[in-house]
């Protein structure tokens, strides 16, 4: 009987591949464990091997094919006795184009809000690039390498040092090419030993040089977050001001793909506590570039929360020679009039699903990217409030003191008598992340929760 | 790869001066008359919060800096008002710093346990026990990054040997030959506990050599034999073999902190000490001794360090508290 060859999952957020090369024609017979292909994921190139013995009936997806989704049957094996004839033409689903890219800057004027009545959701153009600039589709893998290349040909002290960013390209190819291009000495792959590195980093930049520290995942610096707090952020001020700690720490944050609980929490209201640090958690390709050579620049302790779900995204990014975006300073993705929806990092993808659904049913939503969450950019929240009178909050971490209920604190403070609703606050769930596919799912911020929260604060 | 014993060393050796020794006097007695004043002044409620004294110990860092030279680096624990006084820093400012005012090395915002001094290469000051072992193994990491030719010093107790980022350094050190001395004081008690209570191993010095890290044993009392190792573990990180252990086998005579009852051990267990191995008294003996300097020329000195050090007590009382803004500054750069 003949059976299907699936496109495999490499990785736990792989959703589709390059069908890079087939090793094997039509016709060929493979053992169980024959490399049948390589395939390049977003975070490398991995070789496929045969299940079942049998012959290679047909091959349905020529090599060098994008964008394969997971599941695509990519061949027919046939057993002793059938023939490739047997074998009906399966139906080889069209490959999928790359992930959508930013939307593209509107041109109709904010619509009134109607019940009811769709509207053209209103998308902002990044005050920080000049009209006309050019935009480059790059996703947010290859922005964080751009910056961290351009920051370190332009100054010799910067070095990047963690786990599997040299010779193995990076645990999550963000660093890949730099070790080609800066060698051994500022590329360094360390032992795992996080505690060690992050204090042993800290101690090179006291003893003057600027240090990016990779860790795998955020959840590993917990081994380190002594030096983050204790070392790096403090030091400044127990030393009258005469210590200087221009450090990165850098990593994937929060959840990925059912790695568990262990793997997949959301650290940004840990660090945006601590004084002396700087906290920033970019969303789009942009911004991970603009802050994280920002981040690099600063004379100041940075930690840098990425997503491991937002690193193949692609995005528009400026092409400009020197592209740095200031902390503490939001951007507007949305106009909106009837509510004010807040979030940063991946829970923007929420956010602007949400925004635009929100349209179809003739609402309004401004949303507002944080970016940075030390310092947090509270004029622009405030200043959205007192136009939009409501507001909701949607994050990835935990409910209990999170970024969401600082921001309705401030809210509280600064625009009490401007708010027609209370502030609703969308977090993930309570509990640790569970493994099995639906409870994460259940676990984790929803669009459909936005959309509902959205509709709560305006009474539809 | 060795790791050894260093033998006792009770006699002046033939290439130790009388200007020397005079000078390891010299610095030693400004520790320990600074030191007393420092409890002095916490028992009048002029110095708060933690304070850990170094008396006992004065001969390690004193012999040590003896063997550093101009541009290498130093850092250590919280017990750190002798190491900041034998780089060079100024008694007053560390005095001001215990008392927290506008005059102190951190303006006051640091502490006892807190200074820093970019001038004398001096890179604290930790509160975190242990903590200080990566960082400084980082100043190396620097060092060699910039191939200035630095060594760092990075002093550790009995304690903070258990740490585990202690081997987490060891590793990283020796595998990247990095130019750290890695300093362990073993006054023989991490806080309450005995060495013997805590430690699986009786020899610190010997913890190395899973890391390839040559380490020796050193009588932490006698300063020619600590300046002697010194010099032996910095030739070895300047010509390039990475890390070397140092154990100094020292004492302290206080409480763990001010506020230590020191009920794990006999007042004569001290006593004994302070009669048979003190740093200080091995010194003027040989001074004396050798007929190198008169009872006057050792009295004129003590007289010379009473006055620096009740000067900077005087400072540090007179000294103003921080302003009130400064309690936002120094946050960020």
């Amino acid at each position: 009987m003949a059976t299907e060859v699936l496109m495999p999952a490499l990785s736990p957020t792989m959703e589709e591949g390059t069908l890079a090369k087939w090793l094997v024609k039509e016709g060929d017979e493979v053992q169980s464990g024959d490399i049948l292909a390589e395939i390049e994921t977003d975070k490398a190139t991995m070789e496929f091997e045969a299940v079942d013995e049998g012959t290679i009936g047909k091959i349905l997806i020529a090599e060098g094919t994008e964008g394969v989704k997971v599941n695509t049957p990519i061949a027919v094996m046939i057993e002793d006795g059938e023939s490739a004839d047997d074998i009906a033409a399966a139906s080889a689903p069209a490959a999928t184009p790359a992930p959508e890219a930013a939307a593209p800057v509107a041109e109709a004027p904010a619509a009134a809000p109607v019940a009811a009545q769709p509207i053209t959701p209103v998308v902002a153009a990044d005050p920080e690039v000049p009209e006309g600039t050019e935009m480059r589709s790059t996703t947010v893998r290859e922005a964080l390498r751009d910056a961290m290349a351009e920051e370190m040909r332009s100054d010799d002290t910067v070095f990047l040092m963690g786990e599997e960013v040299a010779e193995y390209q990076g645990a999550y190819k963000v660093s890949q090419g730099l070790l080609d291009e800066f060698g051994a000495k500022r590329v360094i792959d360390t032992p795992i030993t996080e505690h060690g590195f992050a204090g042993l980093a800290t101690g090179a930049a006291f003893g003057g040089l600027k240090p990016i520290v990779e860790f795998m995942t955020f959840n590993f610096a917990m081994q380190a977050i002594d030096h983050i707090i204790n070392t790096a952020a403090k030091t400044r001020y127990m030393s009258g001001g005469q210590m200087s700690c221009p450090i990165v720490f850098r990593g994937p944050n929060g959840a990925a793909a059912r790695v568990g609980a262990q793997h997949s929490q959301d650290y940004a209201a840990w660090y945006a506590q601590i004084p002396g640090l700087y906290v920033a958690m970019p969303y789009s390709a942009a911004d991970a570039k603009g802050l994280l050579k920002t981040a690099i620049r600063e004379e100041n302790p940075v930690v840098f929360l990425e997503n491991e779900l937002l690193y193949g995204q692609s995005f528009d990014v400026p092409v400009m020679d020197d592209y740095a975006i200031p902390f503490g300073k939001a951007r507007i993705w949305r106009e909106g009039s009837d509510v004010t929806i807040v979030s940063f990092g991946i829970g923007m993808k929420y956010a602007l699903e949400a925004a635009d659904e929100l349209a179809k049913e003739g609402i309004s939503a401004e949303v507002i990217d944080l970016r940075t969450l030390r310092p947090i950019d509270y004029d622009t929240v405030v200043n959205s409030v007192m136009k939009t009178n409501r507001c909701i909050t949607v994050e990835e971490g935990w409910p209990v003191a999170s970024i969401g209920n600082h921001i309705t604190a401030q809210i509280m403070e600064r625009a009490f008598d401007y708010l027609d609703a209370p502030v609703i606050n969308l977090t993930g769930k309570d509990v640790p992340m569970p493994y099995a596919a639906n409870l994460e799912k259940l676990a984790l911020v929803t669009t459909a929760e936005v959309i509902q929260a959205a509709k709560a604060v305006t009474y539809r | 790869m060795a790791a050894r014993k260093s033998a006792p060393k009770k006699t002046a050796k033939s290439n130790t001066s009388k200007e020397e020794l005079l000078e390891y006097y010299r610095e030693m007695l400004l520790i320990r008359r600074f030191e007393e004043k420092s409890g002095q002044l916490y028992g009048m409620g002029l110095i708060g919060g933690f304070c850990h004294l170094y008396i006992g110990q004065e001969a390690v860092v004193v012999g040590l800096e003896a063997a550093a030279k101009e541009g290498d680096k130093r850092l250590t624990s919280y017990r750190d008002h002798g190491h900041m006084l034998a780089c060079g820093m100024d008694p007053k400012g560390v005095m001001a710093e215990l008392t927290g005012r506008e005059g102190g090395y951190s303006r006051g915002k640091g502490g006892s346990m807190h200074m820093f001094s970019k001038e004398k290469h001096f890179y604290g000051g930790h509160g975190i026990v242990g903590a200080q072992v990566p960082i400084g193994t980082g100043l190396a990491f620097a060092d060699k990054y910039l191939d200035n030719g630095g060594v760092t010093f990075a002093y550790f107790g009995d304690g903070a040997a258990n740490q585990g980022q202690v081997y987490e350094s060891f590793n990283m050190a020796s595998l990247w030959e990095l130019p750290v001395i890695y300093v362990i004081e073993n006054n023989q008690y991490a806080m309450g506990t005995s060495l013997q209570r805590a430690s699986s191993t009786p020899d610190i010095y010997t913890r190395g050599e899973a890391f390839g890290i040559p380490g020796e044993a050193v009588d932490g009392m006698d300063v020619m034999a600590v300046k002697e190792a010194g010099e032996r573990a910095t030739e070895h990180c300047r010509s390039g073999k990475g890390p070397y252990i140092l154990e100094m086998k020292t004492y302290r005579y206080r409480g763990h902190s001010m506020s230590d009852p020191a009920k794990y051990r006999t007042r004569e267990e001290v006593q004994k000490v302070r009669e048979e191995r003190d740093a200080i008294e091995h010194v003027r003996e040989l001074l004396l001794q050798g007929k190198h300097t008169s009872e006057d020329d050792l009295k004129a000195i003590d007289k010379e360090i009473k006055a620096v050090v009740n000067d900077a007590a005087e400072f540090s009382k007179t000294s103003p508290e921080p302003a009130l803004e400064e309690l936002w500054t120094d946050i960020y750069a």
